[in-house]
């Protein structure tokens, strides 16, 4: 009775020890873990509860090919990188901008879509060209932290003395600043710039850009054999223009 | 030099030197301390107020006819509550943000509106600092002083705060502490203050070590500077206990 009873103790333990190793070793060869921003409508946004949009479509199609589950965490934008960076997730699609600075610590794969930086403003405000950002309005520049718009406006404009930079931790919060007149313009994405424009009236978009831009994603430095994987799957969803697809249906619907 | 302290000072070069990226900390410092101080101020005074106008009715409650004063006066009372269970009910981030797009939506210096909500967000909690020393000053007190001659007001002013002052300094100084590390959500209404400051420098290098490190131990000699300041201040009050 009592080898009995301790011989389903050790078949227990066993049987325990096997789930949670099962589990660790399992999870990581099956499951791609991809971060994101996601407040950065089309390309990842929430809807119902579910990140959506381009990148995060991409990413699934990317994962079915590999034969893994994709799982979508969603942090900070200044956190997007340095997650990749130290492993704590495979790949980061978050309309990532292919940068000498980046390409320092991540591997960036083929680009996937192209990028417009533009300029917000308030109808009738007085700078109706990129250009004007230059001169010497002295004016106050919303972004969102650490993006490609913040890191030109930084350079250009404010370590020129030209004007200074608000950096908000959201796209929408330096629009929602662009509204309330705490701000001259906003630099950002062109896609979810149309976005923040139809929603709040009042706002446009300047015809000038101020700058064009590779989307691509980030994986990590030392993890060539998933860089191999995610680099071929992406070439071969756009050589079969799926990755067009994707992109019509979320920017050229209407 | 070992390996490792040629490594981390290659770091520190890099995260903070290259780009004199440093600046984003400086110009942070400057406005935690800014917002900090003023804050402070802000609250002391409102905090004060506050205990005075709330303690003085509880405290004169027996026995007070309801005349058209006595009314007026629990209006005020009422308002104090209100203001202290809406400012201690609802977190500061919270607070800030409503500040920042709502009441404020029009104001472009975001500095002076963090000073102002912090300083709100401070004054409930050192209202009741400040109350239950004003409360723990004996009766007998007040009492002496009124039948030596002295108004309510004098009693208060000479002879009830000066006393509660020196017990509920400790708790006071703790609430500055507290203040200091609560502007470090500052950051989201765009005000570069020591925490964005790091961030900014995070999301430059992306490297989060070297800038995290730096702003703790900044934050930290603070702390531990002021307690020191406040230390020395006690040991000067303590004199009079003599």
């Amino acid at each position: 009775m009592k080898a009995a009873k301790l011989l389903s103790a050790v078949l227990a333990l066993v049987l325990v020890v096997c789930l949670f190793a099962g589990c660790s070793s399992d999870e990581k060869s099956d499951t791609l873990y991809m971060v994101t921003n996601a407040e950065f409508p089309p390309y990842e946004y929430y809807e119902n509860g579910e990140i959506v949009g381009i990148d995060a479509e991409i990413a699934q199609k990317i994962a079915e090919k590999l034969g893994m589950t994709l799982e979508i965490e969603d942090m900070d934008f200044t956190s997007v990188i340095a997650a990749v960076e130290s492993g704590k997730a495979d790949m980061c699609l978050a309309g990532l901008t292919i940068t000498p600075d980046r390409q320092k610590s991540v591997n960036f794969t083929v680009s996937y879509a192209t990028g417009v930086q533009v300029v917000i403003v308030k109808e009738g405000s007085p700078i109706t060209s990129v250009d004007d950002l230059f001169g010497d309005g002295n004016y106050k520049i919303g972004v969102q932290e650490n993006t490609t718009g913040d890191i030109y406006a930084t350079g250009d404009i404010e370590d020129e003395g030209l004007g200074t930079v608000e950096r908000y931790n959201k796209g929408a919060d330096a629009v929602a600043a662009l509204v309330s007149d705490k701000i001259d313009c906003v630099i950002i994405d062109n896609e979810p710039a149309k976005n923040y424009v139809e929603a709040n009236e009042g706002l446009v978009i300047l015809d000038t850009e101020y700058a064009v831009e590779d989307y691509s994603i980030a994986l990590n430095k030392d993890n060539t054999e998933l860089y191999d994987k995610v680099n071929n799957a992406l070439q071969e969803l756009i050589d079969d223009g799926t990755v067009q697809q994707i992109i019509d249906k979320y920017i050229n619907a209407d | 030099m070992p390996e490792f302290l040629l490594d981390l000072k290659e770091q520190f070069i890099f995260t903070f030197i290259e780009d004199e990226r440093w600046r984003y900390l400086v110009t942070g410092l400057g406005n935690t301390l800014l917002i900090t101080l003023f804050a402070g101020i802000i609250g002391v005074v409102v905090g004060l107020v506050v205990a005075l106008v709330r303690s003085s009715y509880d405290k004169t409650a027996d026995g007070a006819r309801m005349t058209f004063g006595r009314f007026l006066f629990s209006v005020l009372n009422w308002i104090c509550k209100l203001y202290l269970t809406v400012v201690r009910g609802t977190p500061v981030v919270v607070q800030l943000l409503i500040m920042y797009y709502v009441i404020f939506a029009t104001s472009r210096n975001g500095v002076l509106i963090a000073i102002v909500a912090f300083g709100i967000n401070s004054g409930a909690y050192v209202a009741e600092i400040f109350r239950s020393g004003i409360m723990a000053v004996d009766n007998g007190q007040t009492e002496a002083g009124r039948s030596l001659g002295f108004g309510y007001v004098q009693t208060m002013r000479y002879i009830v705060i000066p006393q509660a002052f020196k017990t509920v300094l400790p708790a006071l100084a703790n609430e500055f502490i507290v203040l200091l590390k609560e502007t470090s959500v500052a950051g989201y209404v765009a005000i570069i203050d020591l925490t964005k400051g790091a961030y900014i420098i995070i999301g430059r290098t992306y490297k989060a070590f070297m800038p995290l490190i730096v702003v703790a131990l900044a934050y930290l000699s603070l702390v531990v500077f002021f307690t020191y300041l406040v230390g020395r201040l006690e040991r000067r009050l303590r004199n009079s206990d003599h």
